[in-house]
């Protein structure tokens, strides 16, 4: 690994984001982004036990047996996430309701589970905490524009404070119905996919099969 | 032929190494229109016929004009209709003051002409707002511009609601455009129909504008359900009782989606597609058998609570927009089955999903758009069966 700490932190915020280029962690970023003020406590969330749990699983990384490996790594990310559920609980009830079942969902994020076996089980505590935080912050990312964009649009508000005055507040702003039902998050993240590949071409995958072409003779 | 010289005299212009070389597109689809298109298959197999992707375009264009004119007519009336009781108000009525015609219902020309002010803004603003969108794609993808868009335009504009405000119809059509469309390649690579695509956005993002009472009349304070809403919510007896007779539904004087009310229109469309060959008569059959079956299945089976179940096929026919996708969406060779046995099933299973959603699903009194994008989904996937079971079956001759 010729990568610094700047690299693993910067990384997967575009050059190798895990929501747009991996294509990980889609179901809650569909389910918990209606609003910017639930994805936001959602991506800290995640970006917490993604650092916290590559940094365990790295402390123990040569004691684990390789057979029952993924066992450890999912005990030490329970216990994570259970730990962040009830913070939420005690700290932010009503936030709390609102994620519901999503925080417990955490411990199967492909995210945190696929940094823990790619990175962590390989490399130091210290640089796979980096690693976690950067992955979390790459996912916090992407939550945080499909949250803007749906909160915007969809009720006119960010953060519960009134943008785009809408028309039953008496304003003239008709809110978009489809920005607050879950697969308009699907339309959001394939535009942004889109987006940052045209951005980054690099990102462009090859074509699994080529359209076949005759040529005139 | 002037212009034949002056296209000929600027064509080297766009062509490779010329100035304008992006813009080929562009000039593409203007001498297109207005000439035959000069690409000729340069490969073999040389399968020769008349029809090109033009002639068909144009013809389901075509196709539509009973839909439109009768439409047009059921808007004005169904407006006329309304304004005798709550007064008139709004620039259309200003100009209808202007020119004298006045608003009564019995006069056909104030009718159509009434229902074509509510039909040629929403109209030209597709053309505009998707016009835009396409050709942007086209120029920036370096494909080229054809006539699909006419048909795509002209469907989406009938299937609006007379109210629709013009932003929401702008926005719904690029939508279609860009989703449904463009983001698979343009014309031919769509698996989705993109005008239904559209409405479907709209359907979903502005329920208050697209569904309910008040929408399909555009008078102030008027409200006039459906026939599927009353159907829904009283059975279709009750329709009577709501002046809309089983012959009122088929030639149209329902209220409803601007070009889907009547049936009579779709069904002489029908038949000029079916003369000129460019519908497959497989997926009607199918279609119509779908849902003939399905509806005398749920008769059979009865229901206390829900008295669409109740409702007879020849209802389901006429109200609604069945019978305008049947011929206009259903039909659309490009985003259906590509095998003759998967075109029946493919039909079969849209029509099987019209009265599903109508009947059983609570949330929604109409299935047509939904049933028809459901098919879209599912058509390739009926195609790999169908071929699957060819390539089984041939296999076994050879033991």
């Amino acid at each position: 690994m010729a990568q610094t700490r700047r690299e693993m932190l910067i990384d997967p915020m575009v050059d190798n984001n895990p929501i747009t280029l991996q294509v990980l962690g889609i179901c809650s970023a569909l389910a918990v982004t209606s609003s910017l003020k639930v994805a936001l406590v959602m991506a800290i969330a995640v970006t917490t036990v993604t650092a916290f749990s590559s940094m365990f699983i790295s402390m123990i990384r040569n004691h684990i047996p390789g057979s029952i490996r993924i066992i450890v790594q999912m005990v030490i990310i329970a216990s994570l996430v259970i730990l962040v559920d009830q913070m939420l609980k005690a700290y932010a009830f009503e936030i709390s309701k609102t994620l519901s079942v999503f925080v417990g969902l955490i411990i199967t994020n492909c995210i945190v589970m696929g940094r823990a076996e790619a990175f962590a089980m390989k490399n130091p505590p210290l640089d796979s905490f980096v690693d976690g935080i950067g992955n979390g912050l790459g996912y916090g990312l992407i939550l945080m524009l499909v949250g803007i964009i749906r909160e915007l649009f969809g009720s006119g508000s960010l953060l519960g404070y009134t943008i785009l005055p809408t028309v039953n507040n008496g304003g003239w702003y008709v809110p978009n119905g489809l920005l607050l039902l879950p697969p308009s998050a699907f339309f959001i993240i394939g535009l942004l996919i889109w987006a940052f590949r045209t951005w980054k071409p690099e990102q462009v995958e090859e074509r699994e099969f080529k359209i076949q072409t005759v040529d005139a003779h | 032929m002037g212009l034949r010289n002056f296209f000929d005299r600027i064509e080297p212009d766009f062509e490779k190494g010329g100035k304008w070389e992006r813009f080929f597109p562009i000039y593409e689809m203007i001498e297109s229109f207005i000439y035959t298109p000069k690409t000729v298959t340069t490969v073999a197999p040389h399968a020769r016929s008349y029809v090109d992707m033009k002639r068909i375009m144009t013809y389901v264009v075509l196709a539509t004009i009973p839909c439109i004119l009768v439409g047009t007519y059921n808007v004005g009336l169904q407006t006329n209709n309304a304004i005798a009781d709550f007064g008139a108000s709004g620039w259309r009525a200003a100009v209808i003051d202007a020119l004298g015609i006045g608003f009564n219902p019995n006069n056909p020309l104030a009718n159509i002409l009434h229902g074509m002010m509510y039909f040629l803004p929403i109209y030209i603003t597709t053309l505009v707002a998707g016009g835009i969108f396409e050709v942007v794609f086209a120029t920036v993808r370096r494909h080229e511009v054809n006539e699909g868009f006419l048909v795509t335009s002209m469907l989406y504009a009938l299937i609006m609601p007379a109210t629709t405000p013009l932003w929401q119809v702008a926005l719904g059509i690029i939508f279609g455009v860009v989703i449904g469309k463009e983001v698979f390649g343009g014309t031919g690579k769509n698996f989705l129909n993109p005008a239904l695509t559209g409405r479907a956005f709209l359907y979903f993002a502005y329920p208050a504008q697209l569904s309910g009472d008040s929408v399909w009349v555009p008078v102030d304070g008027f409200t006039g359900a459906t026939a599927l809403a009353v159907s829904a919510a009283d059975g279709y007896q009750a329709l009577a009782a709501q002046g809309m007779s089983w012959w009122d539904s088929f030639i149209g004087f329902i209220p409803g989606s601007m070009g889907e009310t009547s049936t009579l229109a779709a069904l002489i469309g029908l038949a000029f597609l079916m003369v000129t060959k460019i519908a497959n008569y497989r997926m009607v059959v199918g279609c119509m058998g779908g849902m003939i079956g399905f509806s005398l299945l749920l008769n059979l089976i009865g229901s206390d609570t829900n008295p669409m179940f109740a409702m007879p096929w020849y209802w389901h026919l006429v109200v609604g927009g069945y019978a305008f996708g049947l011929v206009f969406m259903v039909t659309e060779p490009v985003s259906g089955s590509h095998t003759n046995a998967g075109r029946y099933i493919y039909g079969a299973l849209i029509g099987f999903m019209v009265v599903m959603i109508r009947v059983i699903n609570p949330a929604f009194p109409e299935g047509m758009m939904l049933a028809i994008l459901f098919g879209n989904v599912f058509a390739p996937l009926i195609d790999y069966f169908v071929v699957q079971a060819n390539i089984r079956r041939r296999a076994k001759r050879h033991v």
